[in-house]
């Protein structure tokens, strides 16, 4: 027995020193989920790829409900976790509060906005709609009916910053295209409810819609499995969905959460923080998926028109107009 | 709006109502019995689960829906011990099994499948294919009459046809039977039962064991009907919609039907034009969607008729005090 103790003491002494020694990485996934198949899981992918390279270990939490935020951040804070990152916009104002509390601690956050970047917070925002504007220009070029649909998940400004971003570039191949677009709903339900997301896709389809982009998490997967039944092309988003209806899916909208969240774990403690750090075309932060089970639906011209203005948009010569510039859309009405 | 809308949207209805019936019929045969459920989100949850899981790994879809049912039936069986057998308060209880279905599906999911708390796509066999009932490729032509038979009629999966015929059957049981006389006696005065020399205990027992069974179809229909597959939370909201249509009904099988088919016309009316424009003012929709909530707070005031719950309900019966 006492012998027991003795090994027990002994190793927790251990865990107790590898952790003052070297501060672990915590992950705090958003509402959707961990293994949401889309946007959480890109993270999680993040950190399971820097574990492997490092063979480091992190700790993480699915969050349950939207009170259990603070709580989350402060027990990985008060536990040595160093940096913390948050997935998810919705967290950015308790991050604001709790920040300060913890001088020593580098928070991160992916998706958020704060007008004012406290001192030991790193704020990560993509440009989706410049990766949205790119599968935009797909869709316009893959469509026959030309009709397109866009269904969002919950109606935050953030989906409604894909949707516009989406139809600039559908605009932008064809002036006198139809976008149908839809959001699921307005309360977090809305990321999963692929019921609502079939019925949607069908409404759409019914309406001409011949290619259809989902950017509705969970909603999403019912939104794809409708377009593959009903034999019309749909368009996933934040992770690689291509998969998911091989020959189905025309492409999707990857925002690379899993680089920005190995490349935090990457720099640990020495995190660049009090700022934000945007992510677009240039950067490889978003961009489309192509891989072997949707090669055969993107042609050569498609390919080349949308790298072409991929390149412009990095230059400058195309300027995708932002949802957040002005709260307004100037080619869709939501 | 021509024919065709019409009737798209009509055929949204009807796969929207689908769930929403079963749901409402099982808390219908249960609350009149004297036993509130608002567990019926969780077993549909469960039920969804158990279907999918089952008919991607077995590759049939009627073995899927046993297993929903099944699994409905064990959180029925909960239902009953705690607030039967051990007199418990049934709101609390009810929410338990709510969070125990949210909890237990997605963790069984990710340890089997290893997906995220979902299950693979069901192929062909694993879900249910759309019915073509008899004649309706030849009757497409005949006017109006034709395309209502063809797209509206016909074409459903074999659990819509169940789920309307579960409304007669419903109706038939609770008021031409002897077991529904004293099912709904148990619900309004269960002393005058238990005095006749009828079990309490066992009545209520069937009616949540009812329940169970039609929760699970609803459940079944869900993941293996309307979608190829379980995704986490996928009922969203779908039982407590369901309670609100059976306050709407007052309790009665046929209203629950039309207070269904209502709030099914609702949602698909939301999904198809998001916001209406009437002219004078733009119809949010938002509106739409809250509705069915809106529309049973004012039943429950008293505006139109009285809605009048079971008088034992939430009641456990005590024999002796």
């Amino acid at each position: 027995m006492t012998f027991m103790h003795k090994i027990l003491a002994s190793t927790a002494a251990l865990a107790l020193t590898a952790g003052a020694a070297l501060a672990e990485p915590a992950l705090i996934y958003d509402l959707g989920g961990k293994f949401d198949k889309s946007f959480n899981e890109a993270a999680y992918n993040g950190a399971k790829r820097w574990a492997e390279e490092t063979g480091g270990s992190y700790r993480d939490i699915e969050l349950q409900s939207e009170a259990q935020r603070e709580q989350a951040l402060r027990r990985f804070a008060e536990a040595g976790a160093n940096p913390i990152i948050t997935t998810g916009f919705a967290i950015a104002p308790v991050i604001e509060e709790v920040a300060p509390d913890y001088p020593d601690t580098k928070f991160v956050n992916i998706d958020g906005f704060l007008p004012e970047v406290p001192d030991n917070v790193a704020m990560i925002a993509f440009q989706e709609h410049q990766g949205s504007y790119l599968v935009g220009m797909l869709a316009a070029m893959a469509s026959d009916s030309g009709t397109v649909g866009f269904i969002g998940g919950m109606d935050v400004p953030l989906i409604r910053h894909f949707g516009c971003g989406y139809a600039q570039g559908v605009k932008a191949v064809n002036p006198d295209i139809k976008i149908v677009a839809n959001m699921t709903g307005t309360t977090p339900t809305a990321w999963n409810d692929p019921v609502k997301g079939s019925e949607l896709a069908k409404a759409q389809i019914s309406q001409g819609a011949d290619v259809i982009y989902a950017a509705a998490g969970g909603t999403g997967v019912g939104v794809l499995q409708t377009a593959a039944d009903e034999g019309i092309l749909s368009i996933g988003v934040d992770s690689n969905q291509n998969h998911l209806h091989p020959g189905k899916v025309l492409t999707s909208m990857l925002k690379r959460v899993d680089v920005a969240v190995f490349n935090a774990m990457t720099a640990g403690e020495n995190l660049e923080t009090g700022t934000t750090l945007v992510l677009g075309l240039e950067e490889d932060g978003v961009g489309y998926a192509v891989d072997e089970n949707n090669k055969d639906l993107l042609t050569d011209e498609m390919t080349a028109a949308v790298e072409e203005a991929k390149q412009k948009i990095i230059d400058g010569e195309i300027e995708v107009v932002s949802y957040y510039a002005n709260d307004s859309c100037p080619v869709l009405n939501f | 709006m021509d024919l065709n809308t019409i009737l798209q949207i009509l055929d949204s209805t009807v796969r929207l109502a689908t769930p929403l019936l079963l749901a409402c019929l099982a808390g219908l045969f249960s609350e009149r019995a004297g036993i509130f459920d608002i567990g019926l989100e969780g077993k549909m949850l469960a039920a969804a689960f158990f279907a999918a899981a089952f008919a991607s790994v077995t590759g049939s879809v009627w073995i899927g829906v046993l297993a929903g049912i099944g699994a409905s039936l064990v959180l029925s069986a909960i239902h009953g011990l705690a607030s039967i057998t051990f007199r418990g308060n049934q709101l609390i209880s009810g929410v338990a099994i709510n969070f125990l279905a949210s909890g237990m599906t997605v963790l069984i999911a990710q340890d089997m499948f290893e997906q995220g708390g979902r299950t693979p796509s069901l192929m062909a066999g694993g879900r249910f294919e759309p019915i073509t009932l008899p004649f309706a490729e030849s009757l497409q032509a005949v006017p109006v009459l034709g395309p209502i038979y063809h797209d509206l009629i016909s074409g459903h999966s074999a659990l819509v046809y169940v789920a309307f015929l579960m409304v007669p059957l419903s109706w038939w049981v609770l008021f031409r039977t002897r077991f529904g006389l004293r099912l709904r006696a148990v619900g309004e005065n269960p002393a005058a039962v238990d005095t006749a020399g009828v079990s309490v205990i066992g009545l209520r027992f069937a009616a949540v064991a009812i329940c169970g069974v039609l929760c699970g179809i609803a459940g079944a229909y869900l993941a293996t009907g309307l979608q190829a597959g379980f995704v986490r939370e996928m009922t969203a909201g779908r039982g407590f919609i369901a309670l609100a249509a059976l306050i709407f009904a007052k309790w009665r099988p046929w209203y629950a039907l039309y207070a269904c088919l209502l709030f099914g016309l609702l949602q698909a009316v939301a999904l198809r034009y998001q916001n209406i424009d009437l002219g004078v003012f733009v119809l949010p929709v938002q509106f739409m969607d809250a509705l069915p909530y809106i529309l049973t707070v004012v039943i429950l005031a008293g505006f139109v008729g009285r809605a009048i719950p079971p008088r034992a309900g939430g009641e456990p019966y005590v024999k002796e005090r």
